[in-house]
């Protein structure tokens, strides 16, 4: 790891640098009341003051809706077109947050558990992660609940750290930054005496995630799940933010003799998400569905992949219409007492 | 040498059995000449037709749609196309706040008697639809899978 | 507040309801709460804060139980209670409607009718933002306005959330959960998400009571209430339709009047 200075100009042209170069470059640019990521042209399009993106940036390694293969029949020849990776272009991500690229960890364990799923590898492999540490949060936020952290640098390829004087600090953590530094060499400066954990915001640690992972285990039956979920209205809003839920439906597009095979996004709170073709569904009441959701980031997943499902971004509590704040409920199970 | 071959319309018409279809076998058994470049695809009913299907229809290529049926107290069904008649003009309002081009779906009431009124509506519907060209906008977004497809 | 906490607590101590359905304080606004016991009704609250439309969960059977539920409705709750009722989807015996007025006065409903008086006196008015938001697009070419939703919608990824929270949206299996045929794409792509939105809009037509729920839902922020409220406001023109006072003969796609007039038809 290494760590440079780069000044407020140095920032900026090192930017144009990689906008120039064949790299699509995505970042959070504001849209009115709300934060999005979008592909950005100019460096005045990111946004500045803000704490959260509504939505995640997992798209570009797990898009809304993506071929997975089109085929094409013709008198009795079939021919099938399988998912290139070489259509996949050059990605930088700017400006993204700690738990943001941390949140593409439990994604990658996901898709590679006991498949090695080669769409994804395909693009996060032409991923680059620039996070920029936090500076300020807010009530939702509770990374450092759940081993993240304002200047967690997991998941990240560089990692840039705002100064008061405009310029950063900036940590070069990975090949693929420092494949990124050499697009703008002469922007990264001799490193200087800076402390990190003076710039970044303070998150103040909510529950603690090891009684949580211990409470949930003897927690199927418990009757917190009734009462956290009754106003859940079991929309995907949760899921489709959240950037480590990696729920998903295949799909066909068929028209006649030609079609392709779709994969999108689906989420576990849909009530039909788990119906049988029998008629039979296994969490047919939306507190099952609820339950299904904590114990797989909290319980499941450590269980299995040996990560938490969660990085604390808050985007789900702050997306639901109905306000089911996941720290609130995370904090209520972790601090219940054994019965 | 002029290369530029004139720009045909696809037009798709929805029409229902016992008035608009009749209509158009009386156009055809009549000998008059008219415009072919349009489907019939035949219902029992206006009543029946979804509007769902003529979103479908531009989505799948179509560059203008006709829906014709029995004229208002004359449904073989009674009041099938009456029930037609609201629904138009709700969806039609919708497609327009949409900024759909509402002036590519030509509705009419065609008996089966009328087999010349049938002949003419096609072939205005297909001058009308030359003149506005192919349906680009539609088309292009839906050939759109990405959004980001859609931004670049 | 008190006559509202005093009126809950009554309710459930002398168990004429196992709940009551109103609004508790949340992060950072009012959300729905549900109060099974006597001691928390000190956390309802009512103001002009509380926007979700509780009427939703009244149509969720494994939410209400088998005894009696009562719901603290705003206004725009009561007009989907009546809307609701009219579809046969409440039974009045089941439910104990509560409202309350500015004057922080508990009304107690004796049942559907009397609702459908009471709001005869409020009128539904749109926000003046969202009239705004109408004409200005209404004044846009029709080629703005496509680019305007194309834009819009392409941001759409087909969360359900605006199914979820309209109350007048309880089929227990939606239009885009069939697939024989398939109406609407299951996966979110820019003219899809148009398809689903004009389908949603369509099959609202003559329900939407204009809660404007649906938006507020949404986790994008896209402005999908503008379609309910444009296509309220032409039905009221063009056929009389009144959100809350549903016409007893029928709802507007599933009548007719042989006069029905229009200016498009050749």
């Amino acid at each position: 790891m290494e760590k440079r200075y780069i000044s407020k100009e140095g920032l900026n042209k090192w930017f144009n640098q990689i906008i120039q170069s064949d790299k699509r470059l995505f970042a959070p640019v504001q849209k009115g009341e709300k934060v999005e990521f979008k592909r950005v042209k100019s460096f005045e399009e990111v946004a500045s003051d803000y704490i959260q993106t509504t939505q995640s940036i997992k798209r570009v390694a797990f898009p809304r809706a993506e071929v997975l293969f089109s085929y094409k029949k013709e008198e009795k020849e079939t021919t099938l077109q399988d998912f290139n990776p070489d259509t996949v272009p050059e990605t930088v991500l700017w400006k993204i947050h700690p738990c943001d690229a941390a949140g593409f960890i439990p994604l990658t364990g996901i898709f590679n558990w006991d498949y090695k799923d080669k769409l994804y590898n395909a693009r996060l492999a032409k991923t680059t992660m620039v996070s920029f540490s936090c500076q300020k949060s807010d009530n939702s936020c509770f990374c450092t609940s759940v081993n993240g952290g304002p200047g967690n640098t997991a998941g990240s390829d560089i990692q840039i750290t705002l100064l008061p004087d405009g310029g950063a600090l900036a940590e070069i953590l990975t090949p693929k930054g420092e494949a990124l530094v050499t697009l703008a060499p002469e922007c990264f400066e001799a490193e200087r005496e800076i402390k990190k954990e003076d710039y970044l915001a303070d998150v103040p640690v909510r529950f603690n995630v090891k009684e949580l992972t211990g409470k949930l285990a003897s927690s199927f039956d418990s009757p917190v799940w009734k009462q956290q979920s009754e106003r859940c209205l079991g929309c995907g809003a949760c899921a489709f933010v959240c950037p480590t839920c990696a729920c998903f439906d295949i799909q066909e597009d068929a028209k006649g003799s030609t079609g392709r095979r779709i994969r999108c996004w689906d989420s576990c709170g849909f009530s039909m998400f788990t119906l049988h073709t029998s008629g039979h569904n296994p969490r047919q009441q939306q507190s099952q569905r609820w339950r299904q959701r904590i114990l797989h980031k909290f319980s499941y997943m450590p269980e299995r992949i040996h990560e938490l499902g969660c990085t604390g971004c808050g985007r789900c509590s702050r997306a639901c219409p109905v306000d089911m704040n996941i720290l609130e409920h995370l904090t209520s199970i972790a601090q219940q007492s054994h019965e | 040498m002029d290369n530029i071959t004139e720009f045909e319309p696809k037009i798709v018409a929805f029409v229902c059995n016992w008035c608009t279809y009749a209509g158009a076998d009386l156009t055809g058994t009549s000998r008059l000449k008219y415009a072919t470049n349009f489907k019939i695809i035949r219902f029992p009913c206006t009543g029946r037709i979804d509007y769902m299907l003529l979103l479908k229809a531009f989505a799948e290529g179509a560059d203008g749609i006709i829906v014709s049926g029995c004229h208002p107290n004359d449904c073989h069904y009674t009041s099938g196309n009456f029930h037609a008649r609201r629904r138009w003009v709700v969806f039609r309002g919708l497609l327009d706040f949409f900024g759909i081009d509402v002036r590519r779906i030509c509705f009419s009431w065609v008996s089966a008697a009328e087999g010349g009124k049938w002949a003419d509506l096609v072939n205005s519907t297909v001058a009308e639809i030359r003149e506005l060209g192919a349906y680009k906008e539609y088309q292009k977004v839906a050939g759109y899978l990405e959004k980001e497809e859609c931004n670049e | 507040m008190n006559k509202l906490i005093e009126k809950a607590t009554s309710l459930l101590q002398e168990g004429v309801v196992t709940k009551v359905i109103g609004y508790e304080e949340g992060t950072e606004k009012p959300r729905p709460f549900f109060c099974e016991k006597a001691e928390d009704t000190s956390k309802l609250i009512y103001n002009s804060r509380c926007i979700n439309n509780l009427a939703v969960y009244l149509t969720k059977p494994e939410l209400l139980g088998t005894g009696k539920v009562a719901v603290v409705a705003t206004l725009p709750t009561l007009r989907s209670i009546v809307q609701l009722a009219f579809e046969n989807q409440l039974k009045e015996d089941k439910l104990v409607i509560l409202t309350v007025t500015d004057s922080e006065e508990v009304i107690e409903f004796a049942g559907f009718a009397e609702i459908e008086t009471y709001l005869k006196d409020f009128k539904l008015k749109i926000d003046q933002k969202e009239q705004d938001l109408i004409d200005k697009l209404e004044g846009m070419s029709k080629e703005e306005r496509w680019t305007f939703w194309v834009e819009e919608l392409s941001q759409c990824f087909k969360c359900y959330a605006c199914r979820a929270a309209c109350p007048m949206c309880y089929c227990t299996r939606c239009v885009v959960e069939v697939n024989c045929p398939q109406w609407v794409q299951p996966w979110a792509s820019p003219l899809g998400n148009i398809e689903w939105q004009i389908n949603r809009a369509m099959h609202l037509a003559g329900r939407c009571t204009g809660c404007g729920s649906c938006a507020e839902a949404c986790p994008v922020g896209i402005p999908i209430d503008l379609l309910t409220r444009k296509m309220m406001e032409d039905l009221g023109e063009e056929f009389g339709v009144v959100p809350g006072q549903p016409n007893k003969n029928g709802n507007v796609l599933s009548t007719f009047k042989p006069e029905d007039k229009e200016n498009f038809i050749r």
